[in-house]
């Protein structure tokens, strides 16, 4: 067995679980399609067309086109990448604030401790939604400001969960032995500590992309997320509830393709955590 | 009870000497119930530890032994007491100072699979040291880690494998080379062999005493195996509930102990010189290191015990040339 055996043995052990692999297909799927928009749809997204306004899913518009006239699947092609870079860039951020307080709170102890984790009981106490949109309407919405409010109302989990393995990894006796070879503080925290708790950070992550996506669906549904005419899933949703009679595919597609992106990542998440660690499992 | 003279650590020529060490640790009363109590682990200790010599540490689990040890190279901090390394009073040094004092006393674990970090290669965990204090980086650490993987009798190649590819004594030589690493003048030998298969502990055992010729490094050696105790000191020092009861060179004490706690523990282990000289159990189990007993520690198991056992702790006195004891009968 080499080093990189853990990593395939996590690896074989997710390749077993159907449900993982699937999430995985669904997030791969759009990822590429995020990357190669111009291989799913030649059409553009922008194009204002008054003479098809709401034309129905045809072989020239396979999901129809909106209000606008415009083609629904090169705008929802050219959505997937804004959606889902949002939902990494949010939780990106997320878990850098939420691994430097869970470190420092779970190394440090004491005092730091007690004032940071107040401080996460303090940003747990907001419900989260309102919080960013009161934060939103305050900065104006454009997508790095969306990105980087769901990223700082995102981290207290992380937070947490960092913050627990770090106390139970600084008794271990590797950590002791780090600090008589005379280790700083810095360097067992980045060296010794963070390492060990890649695996349950890398499920929160997982899980953390799919709530990020949702958030930003929802705010540019409620039009302060991404502002048209750039497309993204949620406001698409949006162009669409507005003529829901008569357009159902404007509605359609793209809160499925949110639905399934969402449970992708989900079921991809808890199959890694099921993967990582098989003593986790259900927990 | 005897007039002799109480035991003082020599600090002149010692390497390591710890003077009335106290250490407790803060416990919870129970699950509901806001009262702190503290569980004294190490009660008064005084001991001294001469260079390149072997000092055993012996005694029941939650003795305080392990304490003893991490007290000693200032992985813990000593509620009062004070603690001298070459010399030097441990509890003034900080930040760098102590960082630098930390080449000079190193650590082995009981564990084999928690004292490893199971996420870094095996050189980068022997040359922790060495990064961290600037002595070695990149090629020269790996080169000099291979050297020192040979040196415990692993192969050069182990150095790119991770702790999990190795057997529990292949790890524990692991953690022996990090110790060796910095060629400190003491090693903390926290029950080193204890995890480990008899077999494989003769092995351990004999590269330790073969690295202590080669580099002159004192071990304080913390175990609960007479065997083991009897094999690697030179002096012994016999603890129960935080406080040491005898103490005196090995061959001496395991020959002839003086104590009544010393005399149980030998009896209790026939294979030392074929059948013991007496036969000796103990009824009941170690004292609540919450709320120790009064006077003795041990009167409350002891066969020689009298009433005022319980009133009057005993000091540890020299009874022989040499040897100490804390009792009020010998």
């Amino acid at each position: 067995m080499s080093g990189q055996s853990m990593f395939a043995d996590t690896l074989r052990r997710l390749s077993r679980n159907p449900l993982a692999v699937a999430g995985a297909v669904v997030i791969l799927f759009f990822l590429v399609m995020a990357l190669f928009p111009k291989c799913f749809s030649e059409h553009d997204p922008n194009r204002i067309n008054i003479l098809r306004i709401l034309d129905p899913p045809s072989a020239r518009h396979l999901l129809g086109t909106d209000d606008l006239g415009r083609d629904v699947l090169a705008r929802m092609v050219y959505g997937a990448r804004i959606s889902l870079s949002v939902g990494f860039v949010a939780e990106s951020i997320a878990i850098g604030i939420g691994l430097i307080v869970g470190l420092l709170a779970g190394y440090y102890g004491g005092r730091a401790d007690a004032v940071l984790m107040r401080f996460v009981d303090i940003m747990l106490c907001f419900p989260s939604f309102f919080l960013i949109l009161s934060v939103v309407a305050f900065i104006g919405p454009s997508i790095w400001n969306i990105m980087i409010i769901i990223g700082i109302t995102g981290w207290m989990g992380v937070a947490r969960l960092v913050r627990a393995e770090t106390l139970s990894l600084k008794e271990r006796d590797f950590v002791v032995a780090a600090r008589a070879q005379g280790a700083g503080a810095a360097r067992i925290m980045f060296r010794h500590i963070l390492p060990n708790t890649l695996a349950p950070i890398l499920v929160a992550a997982t899980l953390g992309v799919a709530g990020a996506i949702l958030v930003e669906s929802s705010l540019s549904f409620l039009g302060i997320g991404v502002q048209p005419p750039t497309p993204s899933w949620g406001n698409i949703l949006t162009a669409g509830k507005d003529n829901i009679e008569f357009a159902w595919w404007l509605s359609l597609f793209p809160g499925l393709a949110i639905f399934v992106t969402v449970l992708g990542y989900n079921l991809l998440g808890e199959g890694i955590r099921d993967a990582v660690d098989p003593r986790l499992k259900g927990r | 009870m005897s007039g002799n003279a109480v035991y003082r650590p020599d600090a002149n020529e010692a390497l390591l000497t710890l003077v009335n060490v106290y250490k407790t640790f803060p416990v919870r009363a129970s699950f509901f119930s806001a009262e702190e109590v503290r569980v004294r682990a190490v009660d008064g200790v005084s001991l001294s530890l001469q260079p390149g010599k072997t000092l055993g540490l012996v005694g029941e689990s939650g003795c305080g032994k392990s304490t003893m040890g991490k007290l000693a190279i200032r992985l813990l901090d000593p509620d009062s007491g004070t603690i001298r390394f070459e010399g030097k009073d441990m509890a003034r040094l900080a930040g760098e100072e102590l960082r630098g004092m930390r080449r000079r006393m190193q650590i082995i674990f009981q564990d084999p699979y928690s004292s490893l970090n199971p996420r870094m290669k095996v050189q980068d965990i022997v040359g922790e040291g060495w990064f961290v204090h600037g002595l070695a980086r990149g090629r020269e650490l790996r080169d000099k880690a291979a050297l020192l993987l040979e040196r415990v009798g692993l192969t050069a190649e182990a150095r790119n494998k991770y702790p999990h590819e190795f057997s529990g004594g292949q790890r524990q030589r692991i953690g022996i080379a990090r110790a060796i690493a910095l060629s400190p003048r003491l090693i903390v030998a926290d029950e080193p062999v204890s995890a480990l298969d008899v077999s494989v502990q003769a092995q351990i055992l004999n590269l330790l005493k073969g690295l202590q010729e080669e580099y002159g490094m004192a071990y304080l050696f913390v175990s609960h195996d007479l065997r083991v105790i009897r094999h690697v000191s030179d002096h012994v020092a016999v603890m129960y509930s935080g406080k040491v009861m005898e103490l005196g060179p090995s061959e001496e004490l395991f020959s002839r102990p003086s104590h009544p706690y010393t005399r149980s523990l030998l009896s209790a282990a026939p294979m030392l010189g074929g059948a013991p000289a007496e036969h000796i159990v103990l009824s009941g189990d170690i004292p609540s290191p919450v709320a120790p007993p009064p006077g003795c520690r041990f009167h409350t198991r002891c066969f020689r015990a009298r009433k005022f056992c319980s009133e009057c702790s005993p000091l540890l006195r020299e009874v022989a040339p040499g040897r100490f004891a804390a009792c009020h009968f010998v």
